[in-house]
């Protein structure tokens, strides 16, 4: 099996998001980075399905150089290979980039074949916008699915389990395919020493492309209003129970 | 000319959504001068034209193809592209659900439009006519960006729980229409369910005791759990606590895992990082219990109890027996 996961380089903000004087970025001088949590889940899905079936992980991601360090961290988990589709300041908007996905997947396959699986996260942490995978599933004449908290091979199909206000549902997609994936799915493991080993001397190969502005603009970023509050102490330690109960009472949720 | 309100259900059961959008919907139609119009999707979702026609449709497109019995992310998109590419409504917009984005997505894609996801507030001077300004959320809520939607038929979801749902019947008139769909957007058709058993989720539970790393170990979430139970509501926790694998996924709170709003959340051993707190946040009251004076949630909470949650969360559940007598 080959399988492509399509990752995105994110600040990791701690108790709350700062915006640069400009407005057009979240202030990250003091910040580290990450992926998005579901598409580090989407990371260790497709490790285990190689794992069980065979085959290679490829990680693609589309970001400033720096996001090597997102592409090194997922060959320190498994994955096999790296392409970084380097940009210059800005993200780009969601149907830019999804065309320079699809058209770098369409080089990566013709030069070694088709990948069976397209995964995704169900949105990226940062834009949250919920449509790169599907857009780029499109444009590779993939079935896509969002939202899969579980995925398992059988034959030529992947079954994939989503859970829905009802219960949990199934579909079916013929491969190759793309799957949108959510936190949950799996427990991502650490990385063991031989794979940081790996990381370190992992190639990652470039893939310059161009696609054109999509009409989504981004203006300017601000930040929510902040509830106003006022904390009131009940407490300290133990001796705060009967206060904690007290309010349980007046709050009506002690009957 | 219209505004296209894109219906969600389940089988033909509406999703409380759906309310929000028609809501929102209709009062873009009014600024624009225009007819809010709404669509279903399958023919079992027929009998929503009365709660569309409730909140202001003044017609009810209905999507019909023998394959469209179950939810299906690429057959309702490309049902809904192909109706809007021959109504050509100014702006398209559906629920800000998992499933909404989904088919929003899936429709932008096929017409080759932008979309703009989780929108919170929408221009009160478009007309129609100009590039459409929004306010969006991103990060899950705790950020927001203004955006500009530039493209002839502008496509949107309704962040959840922004609009107020209000009626304004109207009699409507329906439309059905019969999709061709080709055979390849028919795979993604749920195949089969497995129906959830009944009983208190965290989405819904009034009550919601919650530890985070302060907890320390999986064994150590046995009070957590008897005072919930002593509550009627239920357990959940911070991601911390579901990377550490002491509990399941299901049980998390925040941007990447459930909103909710109970009567009460107790926050034990949470710091209230960002993520967290967005998922939190809707709860009608909050109480940290915590170590660190300093800590965010202790600051943003409406209440807090500053000590050690092994020995304050037992005292509050041994005080609760103590007054109900047992
Ligand atoms: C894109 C993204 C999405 C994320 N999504 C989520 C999400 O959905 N949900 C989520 O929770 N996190 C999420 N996170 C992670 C988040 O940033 C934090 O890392 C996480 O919430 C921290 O969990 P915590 O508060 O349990 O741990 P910590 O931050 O380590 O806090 C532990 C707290 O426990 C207190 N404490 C310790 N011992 C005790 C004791 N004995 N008694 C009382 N208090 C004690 C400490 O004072 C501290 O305040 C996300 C992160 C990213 C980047
Ligand atoms: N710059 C990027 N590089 C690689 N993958 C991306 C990028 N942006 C988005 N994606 C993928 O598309 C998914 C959905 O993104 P979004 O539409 O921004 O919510 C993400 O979870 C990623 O898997």
């Amino acid at each position: 099996m080959k399988i492509l996961v399509c990752v995105k380089r994110v600040p990791a903000p701690g108790a709350r998001i700062n915006i640069t004087d400009d407005g057009q970025q979240v202030d990250t001088a003091f910040l580290g980075f990450t992926v998005s949590p579901h598409e580090e889940c989407a990371v260790e899905a497709a490790v285990q399905l190689v794992e069980q079936h065979g085959g290679e992980v490829t990680v693609l991601t589309l970001g400033p150089a720096e996001a090597e360090e997102q592409l090194r961290t997922a060959v320190s988990v498994g994955a096999a290979k790296a392409v970084l589709v380097p940009i210059d300041g800005q993200d780009w908007d969601p149907q830019r980039t999804a065309s320079a996905i699809a058209s770098v997947v369409n080089e990566l396959e013709s030069a070694n074949g088709s990948f069976d699986l397209i995964l995704f996260g169900n949105e990226s942490a940062d834009s949250c916008g919920y449509q790169v995978g599907v857009r780029a599933a499109l444009k590779l004449a993939r079935p896509m699915v969002n939202g899969a908290k579980g995925i398992e091979i059988d034959g030529a199909s992947a079954k994939i389990r989503r859970e829905s206000d009802a219960g949990q549902d199934i579909y079916v997609l013929p491969m190759p395919a793309a799957v949108g994936v959510k936190e949950g799915i799996n427990l991502p493991r650490y990385p063991t020493m031989k794979g940081r080993l790996a990381s370190k001397k992992v190639d990652i190969s470039r893939s310059e492309t161009t696609a054109s502005v999509g009409g989504l603009k981004m203006i300017q970023l601000q930040r929510p209003p902040e509830r106003a509050s006022n904390t009131q102490i009940l407490g300290t330690g133990p001796e705060a129970a009967s206060a904690i109960v007290d309010l349980l009472e007046e709050l009506g949720v002690f009957k | 000319m219209s505004v296209l309100a894109i219906i969600e259900h389940d089988r033909g059961t509406l999703t409380s959504a759906s309310l929000g959008v028609l809501t929102a919907a209709r009062n873009l139609a009014q600024q624009m001068n225009t007819t809010m119009e709404a669509l279903t999707i399958g023919a079992n979702a027929d009998a929503l034209r009365s709660v569309a026609a409730q909140y202001g449709a003044t017609v009810v497109h209905q999507a019909h193809h023998d394959a469209l019995t179950d939810f299906g992310p690429e057959a309702w998109g490309e049902a809904a592209a192909q109706i809007i590419t021959s109504l050509s409504p100014q702006l398209v917009m559906g629920s800000g659900t998992e499933r909404g984005h989904e088919v929003v997505a899936q429709i932008a894609a096929r017409l080759d439009l932008p979309a703009s996801m989780n929108c919170t507030e929408f221009d009160s001077s478009f007309d129609g006519t100009q590039p459409l300004k929004v306010v969006r959320a991103r990060w899950g809520g705790s950020l927001l960006e203004q955006a500009e939607v530039d493209a002839p038929i502008k496509i949107v979801t309704l962040a959840n729980h922004t609009v107020e749902p209000t009626e304004a019947p109207t009699t409507s008139t329906t439309n059905v229409i019969d999709v061709q769909l080709d055979a390849s957007v028919l795979h993604s058709i749920v195949r089969d369910r497995v129906e959830r058993v009944a009983g208190v989720t965290l989405a819904t539970a009034s009550v919601v005791v919650s530890g985070g790393r302060g907890v320390g170990s999986a064994e150590a979430f046995a009070p957590l759990e008897e005072l919930a139970a002593l509550l009627g509501g239920v357990v959940g926790c911070s991601r911390a606590v579901t990377n550490n694998g002491w509990r399941n996924h299901t049980d998390q709170v925040g941007q990447t895992g459930t909103r909710i709003a109970p009567d009460i959340y107790i926050a034990c051993g949470i710091s209230g990082a960002i993520q967290h707190w967005v998922g939190a946040m809707a709860s009608k009251n909050i109480l940290a219990i915590n170590l660190d004076q300093e800590a965010n949630i202790v600051t943003k909470s409406g209440y807090a109890v500053i000590g050690d949650l092994h020995k304050v969360v037992p005292a509050v559940s041994a005080e609760i027996r103590r007054r109900r007598g047992v």
